[in-house]
């Protein structure tokens, strides 16, 4: 009788206690002494606290810091697309490569490739959609200024394509369509151009000189970094120094046939129009469009002498590249937090091995398995916390470093620093769980004897 | 009729160590009254601190029941263990047993933080307790700052700020001087008269026959239990 009344007694107990636990978990006090005593321990080992602290911070920096230079590399290329026009589809002319050398011997020394303006005027009348086409050529020449000069591009164009491809009119205006129609000797310039032929001056209303004819400066373009082969995704930094002139100019002064003399080579091209910029007015047909212009062309040209470029097709694989960086990133930052937190278990099993005689006692006074466990795992977390917390400083200071030394964009994204955080903290756990364990499943009376 | 508070009926205790089993105690029964002062002695090995283990719930006994107060603790888990030491024992170790990191008061808290006291309210417990064994002047002291003597005193005041039913003292004198050992008997015979039940182990006469009753073990039996006074 007596032997039941007193189970019922003992399990009573255990059921209360449960609860009991999780109320102490939410008195502050408990949790602040909790740390207290943590901070203690590992202030007791300062040295090695810190030594252990170290492999966290340069995992979290290297984590934050590389994603920022990435997220920056990759918004510059994103910016460098979108300036060519999402809803664009642009046209170039390339020399068919194999066609090279047979053709400069036997066709009248003249190599004839490219768009047509006729190219044109059929994608005009067959595909619906399009909403305006901005031809252009470009012809290398020397552009002066007085003694001043700059091997530079000429590009014969229309009065719209600084709409076209984004580009802003910094000063001045651009060509009107009257100068067009005139086919009138203006210019504008890129602003690479003029800083080269203007360095001091206002280049408005001056004129720059281009074989024997001068052109008056109307206006100043801002410049544009990607240029020609746009195929690859990776800014071209080489400067192209450009200056824009009325398309019906251009015919007129330079014809369809362009010398080039390159050192001891002489080299006759004839090209009708270099680029062309068709624009779709609906941003979910360009790549349909895209492909329907590339059958119209195929069909028009024998050899492929002509690229199309799609800045949205482009954007997409500039997309999945950061994507692919991204994931790398990440395995490279999970590995070096992984090496974290190889360290953060080594020192807590020592710390464990250590305070065997300490776990002991705790054990005698009434801690329970639990308080052990909750005491070693709050350790390793803040070890591991701590350095997230200095990764994070440093991985924020870092990229700003690479900005101002090596002239590169980064961007740091809210979330990189907090998930960076919030991986420490987890690594500070998982790798904090086994010893914390190890602790509590030793037998009292064995760690009391311990030493 | 004096209750009984520590009451032990055949325990039997089986160690395997390696391939062989070792009995370290072969049966034992006794029976502890509330405000007892009792003294355990026998030569190293006759099952001594085993038998304080297992008074101190740090162990469970193979075969037998030990009932602490009204709980029948020989077949309990290791939580609901935890919890009868720290609400019902107090412990007093040879070696002190500090935690080192921690200052006086803080080792005096240790206990009754386990037991879920609030920090303010145990606070002012443990300063009362250190008052009692006189360590009001060093409070915020290391453990390693203080002598022997005033160590052992800091347990004491660990071992009593729970308000436990039984002090278990593990040849509580064996690491001090003589005349610190003293004072340290001094405050265990006021403990007494203020109606604490102490167990004491030991191997020294003279510290057993200041209890009232000292029971000898021999080969994991008890041998003899009588009356000092």
């Amino acid at each position: 009788m007596e032997l039941k009344t007193e189970t019922r007694q003992r399990d009573e107990e255990s059921e209360i206690s449960p609860f009991k636990d999780l109320l102490i978990i939410f008195m502050p006090d408990h949790i602040i002494r909790i740390f207290q005593l943590a901070l203690k321990s590992l202030w007791l080992h300062k040295l090695r606290s810190l030594l252990t602290i170290l492999g966290i911070v340069f995992g979290v920096c290297s984590v934050i810091a590389m994603l920022a230079i990435g997220e920056g590399a990759s918004y510059e290329a994103q910016e460098q697309i979108k300036n060519l026009g999402s809803q664009n589809i642009i046209l170039q002319s390339v020399k068919p490569p194999e066609e090279q050398k047979i053709s400069g011997a036997a066709e009248n020394f003249a190599l004839d490739y490219g768009l047509k303006y006729s190219d044109l005027k059929r994608i005009r009348a067959t595909i619906p959609g399009i909403t305006i086409i901005v031809p252009g050529r470009i012809v290398r020449e020397y552009i002066w200024n007085a003694t001043r000069r700059v091997d530079g591009e000429i590009v014969g164009t229309v009065p719209w394509y600084p709409e076209m491809r984004n580009q802003r009119v910094i000063r001045g205006r651009f060509f009107s369509e009257v100068e067009m129609d005139y086919s009138a000797n203006v210019c504008v310039i890129s602003s690479d151009t003029a800083q080269i032929l203007f360095p001091i001056s206002n280049p408005i209303g001056k004129e720059v000189r281009v074989g024997g004819t001068y052109y008056r400066v109307v206006g100043i373009l801002e410049s544009q970094k990607v240029t020609k082969s746009s195929t690859d995704v990776s800014p071209q930094k080489a400067t192209v120094y450009r200056i824009f002139i009325p398309l019906n100019t251009a015919r007129a002064r330079f014809g369809e046939t362009i010398l080039k003399r390159r050192s001891g080579s002489t080299e006759v091209e004839r090209v009708e129009l270099h680029e062309a910029t068709v624009k779709v007015s609906d941003p979910k047909l360009v790549v349909s469009v895209s492909q329907s212009i590339n059958t119209l062309l195929k069909r028009g040209h024998k050899k492929k002498d002509y690229e199309i470029i799609v800045p949205l097709e482009l954007l997409k694989r500039a997309e999945r590249t950061k994507q692919i960086f991204n994931i790398v990133l990440g395995s490279i930052a999970a590995i070096s937090l992984l090496v974290g937190g190889i360290g953060i278990m080594n020192i807590m099993l020592a710390t464990v091995t250590e305070r065997t005689r300490e776990i002991g006692i705790r054990r005698a006074l009434g801690a329970k398995r639990r308080d052990i466990v909750t005491q070693f795992l709050v350790e390793s977390v803040m070890l591991s916390g701590t350095g997230g917390l200095i990764g994070v400083l440093f991985g924020i200071t870092i990229p700003f470093m690479v900005t101002a030394f090596a002239n590169m964009k980064t961007i740091i994204t809210l979330w990189s620093p907090l998930l960076a955080f919030s991986i420490s903290a987890l690594v500070g756990i998982v790798f904090g769980l086994y010893p914390a364990i190890r602790a509590a499943k030793m037998d009292p009376v064995e760690a009391l004897r311990h030493e | 009729m004096p209750k009984s508070i520590a009451k032990l009926v055949d325990v039997q205790k089986t160690y395997l160590m390696g391939l062989v089993t070792v009995q370290a105690l072969r049966g034992i029964s006794l029976d502890i009254n509330e405000g007892e002062y009792v003294s355990i002695m026998g030569p190293s090995g006759c099952g001594k601190s085993t038998l304080l283990n297992l008074l101190g719930c740090l162990d469970r006994p193979t075969s037998g029941h030990y009932y602490l107060g009204e709980l029948d603790v020989s077949k309990m888990d290791d939580d609901a263990l935890s919890e009868v030491r720290g609400k019902r024992l107090g412990f007093i170790f040879q070696s002190y047993n500090l935690i080192q990191q921690l200052t006086v008061i803080e080792n005096i808290e240790v206990p009754l933080f386990y037991q879920n006291i609030s920090p303010s309210v145990g606070r002012k417990k443990a300063t009362e307790f250190a008052n009692r064994v006189g360590l009001e002047n060093r409070l915020h002291h290391k453990p390693f700052e203080l002598s022997g003597g005033q160590q052992q005193r800091v347990a004491i005041a660990r071992a009593l700020v729970n308000e436990p039913l039984v002090i278990l003292a593990d040849e509580p004198t064996g690491n001090l001087d003589s005349k610190s050992g003293v004072e340290i008997l001094q405050i265990f015979d006021e403990l007494h008269s203020q109606g604490k039940t102490i167990i004491v182990v030991t191997h020294d006469e003279n510290i057993a026959k200041r209890a009232e009753r000292t029971i000898r073990l021999r080969d994991g039996m008890v041998e003899s239990n009588t009356r000092n006074r």
